[in-house]
């Protein structure tokens, strides 16, 4: 058994109107400092099978279904 | 007599229209009124009346369709994006069918989530090939955050290709509601609205209501060029984020009581455009 961490996240450039209204409200809870607030997914998949193939497994899942890649990057992480 | 090179346009009332829906689709009764207000017959049918899921009697065959339409709507819930788990069930269960369908050159339609469908599924913008195997584009969250919601004007800027268009004048305005959070035309190709542009595969713009050049709240998402909608390379199949279906008879018009120059709405010329075409 695998379990692993798809990420999916925002292409640098790509507007992130709801981090960026995440950033607003915070600041107006009194938040000080908010540098910057990004906004990402994350899918936790269990896999029966062994770690090295259950990360390129995850890898196609983003190509064929998770990711839109003009708008989006992943990363897959093992646990 | 018109010549029709050799082959007849089908009667409108022979023309027969599957308009898809799966859980989550909701504009498919305003689709299938669309079409039977311009004479055609519509049907809707779930997804898994065409991949054999459901009881024989009730199986469907695509290849049995002239049209093939997308409705609006949350199609899965909108999860992971809009339009991309009916995209992804489309490609791993019919994806063949629908793109013969598509090169045998019968008309495919989406609107709003339908178009977010189609650009998931690669039947847009298509420019290389029919269906291409991942996006090429993405329809994007509303420059504005927020989800947008009223009427807006849109020009047919389509010089001839589109058959959803073939019977509306270049530069004519047309008044259609929009209603959606996911709206914006992106691409990775830094030449994207130019290739869109030489291709004649830009259908519609917004514009303001005097016809200048659209801003927000006129252009509702912040699209590049102010596109509303598109078209492929060989133009029958169009996608489009507002919604021709909402406005079949002027009485939906949201000004019909001050403005009512006829019945007809401002959505009809499309489908009417698409039934005469069919042969």
């Amino acid at each position: 058994m695998a379990i692993i961490d798809i990420r999916i996240d925002l292409k640098k450039g790509v507007a992130d109107p709801e981090g960026s209204n995440t950033k607003k409200t915070l600041e107006s809870l009194g938040f000080k400092g908010v540098a910057d607030v990004k906004t990402a997914k994350v899918f936790e998949v269990t896999l029966d099978m062994p770690a090295e193939e259950a990360k390129k497994v995850g890898e196609e899942m983003c190509r064929k279904l998770l990711a839109n890649p003009v708008i989006q990057n992943f990363s897959v992480t093992v646990r | 007599m018109e010549d029709h090179g050799g082959i007849q346009p089908m009667r409108p009332e022979d023309v027969k229209v599957c308009v898809l829906t799966i859980e989550g689709t909701n504009c498919e009764d305003e689709m299938a009124d669309a079409f039977r207000a311009v004479g055609a017959q519509a049907e809707k049918v779930h997804l898994k009346q065409l991949i054999g899921k459901t009881p024989p009697e009730t199986r469907k065959d695509l290849e049995d369709y002239d049209i093939l339409a997308l409705p609006g709507g949350f199609s899965a819930g909108d999860y992971i994006r809009a339009g991309a788990i009916l995209a992804a069930r489309i490609r791993s269960s019919i994806g063949k069918e629908v793109e013969r369908f598509v090169d045998d050159g019968r008309p495919v339609l989406g609107v709003c989530n339908g178009f977010q469908i189609l650009v998931e599924l690669g039947l847009l913008p298509a420019f290389d090939e029919t269906m291409s195997k991942t996006a090429t584009a993405a329809l994007y969250t509303n420059d504005s955050g927020r989800f947008e919601c009223r009427p807006t004007v849109l020009r047919n800027d389509n010089r001839g290709k589109c058959i959803f268009t073939s019977s509306i004048e270049k530069g004519r305005t047309l008044v259609m509601p929009i209603a959606h959070a996911e709206g914006k035309l992106l691409s990775l190709d830094p030449n994207f609205v130019q290739r869109l542009e030489d291709n004649d595969q830009i259908v519609f713009r917004y514009v303001k209501e005097d016809g200048s050049k659209a801003e927000y709240p006129w252009n509702p998402n912040g699209t590049e060029s102010d596109i509303a909608g598109i078209c492929n390379p060989a133009g029958n199949v169009m996608g489009m984020m507002p919604h021709p279906e909402r406005v079949i008879t002027r009485l939906t018009h949201s000004d019909w009581t001050r403005n009512c120059r006829s019945m007809e709405g401002d959505g009809l010329p499309i489908f009417r455009s698409v039934v005469q075409k069919i042969r």
